[in-house]
């Protein structure tokens, strides 16, 4: 195989399946040989061919190797059938006569005996002009045809008598052939078509994808049936992405600050940064109160949190008195009045806490109440308005859900800001640097739990 | 401890009228009226979970607020409606009035009670004594 080799090295457009030898062989051994035949230009004639990848066209090529190998078996006819088989593929063959092999989808779907006058009608003139490097292969060719003695065959020197024998059969096989040829060609341009088309789709898709991400805009694909809950996943997803956006300006602005407190910059300019970091907190409780109109529920479910946030969640949110717990000891030194105003900041912040967690429970009390009230389990009568009536005072109930979660939003932000009032711009600073890095740390725990490896 | 978590919504003193004084007047001017009959007054409905939720947190504070369910009085809905007036917004309830002055809904309230006006403002009714 080494010719053959060299010849599947050399040429660039023209295939390896121009050496037709390749596939006249008798010897199954050769056919792995196919693998080292790996070569981007085994493939169509598009130098931005698609992702099409080799192998799966190897195997279409192996199928067809191997089924022009079984044909082998049949005696010589079948071989020149086979590498008839493979002429009539290409586009070349037939128009041009250059022994160009296409790959083509259509390997075997013309197998049969009308290819022969084909390999006679064109390879027989262009043998000659096929690649110099399988000369010597394709004398061992002719050789080997010109022991078969069951129908015409292609070569040069083939009798003419031979021809004429079969002339009425041979024209008609002549034209099924192109016929075929024509088809198969049709078939792979528009699938290549097919191809091209959607790898621009494609690119157009992730480009858009790209655009969206960057602008934040939440693009309808209008993909869901169900309009109800396309606008609440619509709305789940606008909110996460708006989140998303939101975190990563958070963590810019509290680097900015991180670097200022650490280069002991001024008050002046430090107050103006922390400033706008508290500015940057009224905004996500501008996003949450949208999106709590918007989709209660995924707000509460806190799907937009980190897993590790997500557990110490409250109504939607963070414990404004848990967040001064942790400050803590951070903010030291503070006068007695600062002191005493924090003291009561996180006493009164969990008075707040307390009450709305037990309007809370009072709602879920009252829903039970109404949902378990009448017409259950086997007795349920068939009364529907009893059914629908409760139903609308559920409904009512649910809606006070939106209400508890804004009033809870509500005291985070005013947490906050009266904290900002209490401090000092220097322990604001640092009150927000702490804040910051602590959830950090819960989203890296999540992370880290998340991809700890499991045994 | 005033504020006992019972079955219900925990017991309040109830403000008593007298069916002599029931006179068809304007439901505002008996909103203000029964503002002013004690340190902390809130207007309620006895199936509002926010209502119960401001209850909890004046019970919370050792305050022993007044409560007039609204749902149970009967000029309930006219003073609902002067309630959404005076407020500019729905809903009418919970609205708290300390010292007989207009502190407002739930939100007003939290406000003034993290940014510490609201206890002052107790101690000033004389609702709270430390």
């Amino acid at each position: 195989m080494q010719s053959f080799k060299a010849a599947a090295a050399t040429t660039t457009n023209t295939d390896m399946f121009c050496n037709s030898s390749y596939f006249l062989s008798r010897h199954q051994t050769r056919f792995p040989d196919l693998g080292e035949l790996d070569h981007p230009a085994v493939a169509f004639h598009h130098d931005d061919a698609v992702d099409l990848s080799p192998s799966s066209f190897f195997s279409l090529k192996s199928s067809n190797v191997g089924v022009v190998a079984n044909n082998l078996h049949y005696g010589a006819l079948n071989t020149t059938i086979g590498a008839a088989e493979i002429v009539s593929s290409g586009t070349g063959c037939l128009d041009t006569g250059q022994f160009m092999y296409q790959k083509g989808t259509t390997f075997g779907s013309s197998l049969g005996n009308g290819h022969i006058e084909n390999w006679a009608d064109s390879g027989l003139a262009d043998n000659s002009q096929q690649t110099d490097t399988s000369t010597d292969v394709d004398t061992d060719h002719k050789n080997q045809l010109h022991g078969v003695q069951h129908g015409p065959i292609m070569v040069d020197s083939v009798d003419q008598s031979k021809l004429k024998c079969g002339d009425q059969k041979t024209l008609r096989r002549l034209a099924q052939n192109r016929e075929a040829a024509r088809k198969s060609r049709l078939r792979k341009k528009a699938y290549v078509q097919q191809l091209e088309s959607s790898r621009h789709r494609l690119t157009e898709l992730e480009q858009e994808l790209q655009r969206a991400r960057q602008q934040g805009t939440f693009i309808m694909t209008g993909l869901s049936g169900d309009h109800g809950h396309s606008v609440m996943g619509n709305a789940a997803l606008a909110f996460d992405m708006e989140y998303g956006r939101w975190l990563d300006e958070h963590q810019r602005l509290i680097n900015d600050l991180r670097s200022a407190v650490n280069s002991h910059m001024g008050d002046n300019e430090l107050c103006i940064l922390v400033a706008a970091v508290m500015a940057h907190y009224d905004e996500v409780f501008r996003l949450k109160s949208v999106g709590t109109k918007a989709d209660v529920f995924h707000m509460l479910s806190g799907m937009w949190k980190s897993p590790a946030e997500r557990c110490f969640m409250w109504l939607g949110g963070f414990r404004s008195s848990e967040l001064l717990k942790i400050l803590g000891n951070h903010l030291e030194p503070l006068t007695d009045q600062q002191l005493m105003g924090i003291c009561n900041l996180q006493q009164s912040s969990q008075q707040a806490e307390d009450a709305l967690s037990q309007g809370m429970e009072a709602l879920q009390q009252s829903l039970v109440d109404t949902l378990s009230s009448a017409c259950l389990g086997p007795t349920a009568s068939g009364n529907v308005a009893d059914y629908m009536g409760q139903m609308a005072i559920a409904m009512g109930k649910l809606a006070t859900l939106e209400n508890f979660l804004h009033q809870a939003d509500l005291l985070r932000q005013q947490t906050l800001q009266q904290m900002h009032r209490i401090l000092t711009t220097r322990q604001a600073a640092r009150a927000l640097l702490v804040i910051s890095d602590y959830t950090s740390r819960l989203r890296a725990l999540s992370s880290l739990w998340l991809a700890r490896p499991r045994n | 401890m005033h504020c006992q978590t019972t079955g219900s919504w925990g017991s309040y003193m109830p403000t008593t009228r007298t069916a002599a004084t029931v006179v068809v007047g304007d439901p505002l001017e008996r909103i203000e009226r029964l503002a002013s009959e004690n340190a902390v007054v809130i207007f309620s409905m006895s199936s509002c979970c926010m209502c119960h939720a401001v209850k909890r947190l004046f019970c919370g504070m050792g305050v022993n607020p007044s409560v007039i369910e609204l749902d149970q009085d009967p000029r309930g809905r006219d003073m609902e409606k002067a309630l959404i007036r005076l407020l500019g917004a729905s809903p009418a309830v919970p609205v708290v009035f300390v010292g007989g002055k207009l502190v407002g809904a739930m939100d007003r309230v939290m406000a003034s009670h993290i940014n510490g006006t609201l206890v002052p403002l107790l101690k000033q009714a004389g609702a709270l004594w430390l």
